[in-house]
């Protein structure tokens, strides 16, 4: 196979692939087959969620798993993307685009890859200052970023009613379309569900070969050693700025399939909170590893479900403080116990059970 | 008379008042296998700091082929055609010993996000050129069989030769080697002598700083001898051998 760098990847990719179309098959078949066949936790639409998440922390990973650039203020991108599509759709006439414009089935679709453009234009612009920071001060920069950008969604500065008629404020903007082909609209979820796990297939696959290509390999020098790197002919510089970029496009792509998916966007979605459990997510799937980026978000919705639903039964009359006490205990255990994520930790400890006898007999 | 390939020219660097070096003059001829020494603190590793570009010149200047490297960034330096082993290993970590050396291919080659997401053609053909070379590399310093470890799995001194061949992958004109026999023992050190002639036979300049003086003296064509960041001597080993100043210098006499 040609357009892909390894053929373990291949093989990874054709069971994922399977599985997603298994669960969409399953669930066209079985309305609500997922939920109940879960009780009632995971609901198909997690699997959406989890979908556009994946894109988000792909883009996260090769920032901060293999360049080593810490963020944490990634989801300002993702909201970025996701106001972008939200304002020019549901509030296209405050801006002034004409109806005949802004109804017609293709406006949507042409504002994903432009919002992209801005977010991307944007993150290059704070990325060259932002990213000589290293360490803590990046990561203190990155916070900076993700809470300004969020007080622009969510604030009007007393400028005028128009600007707070545009993000709505705090209450977000409502009423964001849902994206059609013509007229084959992508909607119930079940159609939507496919589109975003085309994306998201296909962010892993493009990621895959930039982390096995003479980009990746600078990225992760990079990480290993600034100096050594930059010593070796890599252009430091350049290239974290190039993978903040990147990380900040899929971000915005993202962000304009969760508006479309929503139908609502507003501020609390792409607050400091978000960024912090986007970095989670990451660092459970693994944060060196393309491929953690979905376990580690469906392991990070599958927990906090989990919890959601049956804590009751571990603490009788539990609040929803006992939720993220717990989520915050297995956050610790499987740091120590999975350092390097989910998908490696689950390797090792098969791998481990195969190799080793189970006594010493 | 022919252009020296380095040339430093009065070159001086002080850390916040400190004289690490004192107008310090000489040249690095093309083919040449120049070792710098001295006592530690004498100013070796900053020279070394100062052709790649890692430290800023205090005044004076340091020419390559003739041009100037004095504001360039270490990749642009780099790019010229210098590189450079570090006196504790830099290896990169969680590579393996073939992407260390795919690392310092980098300069020659161009593949950007866009070719190595898309893995256009032109891409992938690189990657195949580069493996290729990359292999051959690894061969040649006698660690092909360990190229899909680890890196810093390697015992010590293969881990040099990999940092030697990681140099090497760029193509430099120059290479810099920042005390390369430190820790090795004697069969390793005769190893890396027989390679550091080999490499010159190919074409490519070396400098070399180092504290064992039996290697340095076998191995070297001219030798700098620096103490206290000026130039003491300046001439062949055998000559260096004999100066009262070098003697003086290593001996601590007054």
């Amino acid at each position: 196979m040609k357009f892909i760098a390894s053929h373990r990847n291949l093989w990874g990719l054709l069971a994922l692939t399977s599985f997603i179309l298994f669960a969409g098959w399953f669930e066209i078949t079985h309305p609500e087959g997922f939920s109940s066949l879960t009780g009632g936790i995971f609901t198909f639409d997690a699997l959406v969620r989890i979908g556009i998440l994946t894109i988000v922390v792909v883009g996260l990973n090769l920032l901060m798993g293999y360049t080593g650039q810490a963020s944490l203020g990634q989801a300002a991108f993702y909201g970025m993307g996701a106001y972008f599509s939200a304002i020019f759709t549901a509030r296209a006439s405050v801006v002034g685009i004409p109806d005949t414009i802004a109804n017609s089935w293709w406006w949507p679709w042409l504002l994903i890859p432009a919002g992209m453009l801005i977010t991307g234009f944007f993150a290059y612009l704070v990325g060259r200052p932002i990213l000589r920071l290293k360490g803590h001060y990046l990561a203190m920069a990155t916070l900076g970023l993700g809470i300004v950008v969020v007080i622009l969604f969510r604030e009007n500065f007393g400028i005028s009613a128009k600007v707070l008629s545009l993000t709505g404020g705090s209450d977000g903007i409502p009423g964001i379309p849902r994206l059609r082909i013509g007229t084959y609209e992508l909607w119930p979820v079940t159609r939507y569900y496919f589109l975003v796990w085309a994306m998201a297939l296909l962010s892993i696959i493009l990621s895959l070969n930039i982390v096995n290509s003479r980009v990746g390999r600078a990225l992760r020098a990079i990480h290993s050693s600034d100096l050594a790197a930059e010593v070796i002919g890599v252009n430091t510089a350049e290239f974290k700025t190039r993978v903040f970029v990147l990380s900040a496009i899929m971000g915005s792509l993202a962000g304009s399939l969760y508006a479309h998916f929503q139908a609502a966007v507003s501020p609390p979605t792409f607050g400091f909170v978000a960024s912090l459990d986007l970095v989670i997510m990451a660092a459970m799937g693994g944060m060196a590893s393309v491929w953690g980026a979905p376990f580690g978000v469906a392991a990070f919705f599958l927990i906090r479900e989990l919890l959601r639903a049956r804590m009751h039964l571990v603490v009788e009359g539990a609040s929803g403080e006992y939720e993220v006490i717990a989520f915050g205990l297995i956050l610790i255990l499987l740091m120590i116990f999975a350092p390097d994520g989910v998908v490696f930790g689950v390797r090792n400890t098969l791998h481990r059970l195969r190799h080793k006898p189970l006594s010493d007999s | 008379m022919p252009t020296p390939i380095l040339e430093f020219d009065h070159v001086t660097k002080t850390f916040a008042g400190l004289t690490a070096l004192h107008q310090v003059s000489g040249q690095v001829w093309p083919r040449q296998i120049k070792a710098i020494i001295g006592p530690n603190g004498a100013g070796k590793t900053t020279l070394f700091n100062l052709i790649t570009g890692i430290y800023e010149l205090t005044a004076g200047d340091i020419r390559f082929m003739g041009q100037s490297l004095v504001g360039l960034r270490p990749n642009e330096i780099a790019a010229l055609g210098i590189t450079r082993t570090f006196q504790n290993i830099k290896l990169f970590q969680h590579m393996t010993v073939l992407e260390n050396v795919l690392v310092g291919a980098h300069t020659r080659t161009h593949t950007g996000f866009l070719a190595a997401a898309l893995r256009l053609p032109r891409a992938r053909r690189e990657e195949q050129e580069v493996i290729a070379q990359g292999m051959a590399l690894l061969n040649k310093v006698g660690i092909a069989h360990r190229a899909y470890d680890d890196a810093t799995e390697l015992p010590f001194g293969l881990q040099r030769k990999l940092e030697i061949a990681r140099a090497l992958a760029s193509q430099p004109r120059l290479l810099l080697l920042d005390e390369p026999a430190a820790g090795l023992n004697s069969t390793e050190t005769q190893d890396l002598v027989d390679l550091i002639r080999q490499i010159r036979d190919e074409g490519v300049t070396i400098v070399l700083v180092e504290h064992d003086m039996e290697m340095v003296m076998d191995v070297a064509d001219e030798v700098l001898v620096l103490d206290y960041g000026e130039v003491i001597a300046d001439a062949p080993p055998e000559a260096v051998q004999q100066d009262e100043r070098v003697i003086t210098a290593y001996l601590g006499v007054d």
